[in-house]
């Protein structure tokens, strides 16, 4: 296997250039079978973390992943799996989107500060062979909840694959 | 802010003798602002599955083709060096990836970023966003037509400068492929001074940041031509080879 280019860090100035209208809206907000996937992103010390990127791909509602173009003009395009969403000052994220037919969102987590990017899985709530602790939590509203932690007593749990 | 250069060099070099790696140290204090970013615990190892065995497609409805011109469409020339980064986009097998998503941001000649957050005395372009975006093509290749970015002061440690960089996002087949990182130009004594960019701490896996001059695609009278190609990480789609390939 060919030497993988490394990463570097997102860094502060991301948002003119990663961010687009829509971006965190797979379908639109508060459309019929929609729902909101949200939480925070915090540090080791419990703060915020305000200038992180999560982006989300996952399958349809029937567990089809799209092969989909038009993430970045979603206007009157389909179902493309794939979202995108910079942290605000209070370090929160959200998408609107279905609940997908497979078990969990992909989740890659970018930030200033954060020198490569990680992985990670929201499963659904009740999911079957969920990893522990990756398990989004079901709020009153109907809203699924999922906070991040880089580090600290309840640091998130981070993937590698084989091959990576 | 007391923290000399000279300081975080030393640093530098202790953990480079340490620990060579050709991924980026998450936990790397001569970046400070590492310190509370950098998981703790090991990754868990796992086989992807469901979405992650799939990128997210873009195609022409995402991308126009004038959006790989970082020099037009502002209402005059930018200020600067007129500089054609070219290259191609592998997997780990070697195998180009085709269609995809490449973007693009960087700061200005002058060492400013269009954005908000850039607090840098230095001048902005109105002629200049830095921002870029191109689908590759059938063979992997990509190309942006730019100015070259200016280094800048930040905050690490007394008298930081980053090194000249464009920073690129990229997509593979697989989600796992995922990849954000930044280009350096050849020649920049800020490069051995720059923690962000010694956090690859085996010198060859740097170097697989730098781009080259690139003289064949230099243009008379007219810009530079740099060749910076990546390698994504390895596809675990290798065996579905489609038989038209």
């Amino acid at each position: 296997m060919t030497e993988a280019t490394p990463g570097q860090t997102v860094g502060p100035f991301f948002h003119h250039a990663l961010a687009f209208p829509g971006d965190s809206e797979l379908v639109p907000f508060g459309s019929a079978g929609s729902v909101v996937l949200h939480g925070y992103v915090y540090d080791g010390a419990g703060d915020p973390v305000p200038d992180a990127l999560i982006e989300i791909r996952q399958a349809d509602a029937a567990g089809v992943v799209p092969s989909t173009g038009g993430s970045l003009r979603r206007r009157g395009a389909r179902f493309t799996g794939w979202g995108r969403c910079c942290t605000d000052g209070a370090g929160h994220y959200w998408f609107s989107t279905v609940e997908p037919g497979l078990p969990f969102f992909a989740v890659t987590v970018f930030a200033r500060g954060l020198l490569d990017r990680l992985f990670t899985r929201i499963y659904l709530p009740g999911a079957s062979g969920a990893v522990d602790g990756l398990v989004a939590a079901r709020e009153d509203d109907g809203r699924l909840r999922f906070d991040i932690h880089l580090q600290g007593p309840s640091e998130t749990v981070f993937f590698k694959f084989p091959r990576t | 802010m007391t923290t000399s250069q000279h300081e975080i060099s030393d640093e530098i070099a202790k953990i480079q003798a340490d620990t060579p790696t050709g991924a980026p140290l998450l936990d790397f204090a001569p970046y400070r602002s590492t310190r509370l970013r950098h998981p703790t615990k090991e990754f868990q190892q796992v086989d992807p599955e469901g979405a992650e065995l799939l990128a997210p497609v873009f195609g022409h409805s995402d991308v126009a083709a004038a959006e790989s011109d970082l020099t037009i469409g502002r209402g005059g020339e930018p200020i600067g060096e007129r500089i054609r980064v070219h290259g191609r986009v592998l997997d780990g097998d070697g195998r180009p990836v085709r269609r995809q998503l490449v973007e693009i941001w960087q700061a200005n000649a002058a060492g400013r970023y269009s954005h908000q957050g850039d607090q840098h005395p230095a001048p902005l372009d109105p002629h200049f966003t830095g921002v870029g975006r191109c689908l590759t093509d059938d063979d992997g290749w990509y190309s942006f037509t730019s100015i070259k970015p200016g280094p800048y002061p930040w905050r690490n440690h007394h008298n930081a400068w980053r090194p000249a960089h464009i920073h690129f996002s990229l997509f593979g087949t697989d989600f796992t492929q995922r990849l954000i990182t930044q280009m350096y130009f050849p020649g920049d004594q800020l490069l051995a001074l720059d923690p962000i960019a010694q956090s690859i701490t085996d010198p060859a896996a740097l170097s697989r940041l730098i781009a080259t001059y690139d003289h064949s695609r230099s243009e008379h009278e007219w810009l530079l031509g740099y060749r910076w190609d990546i390698v994504l990480t390895g596809s675990h789609a290798t065996y579905l080879e489609p038989s038209d390939d």
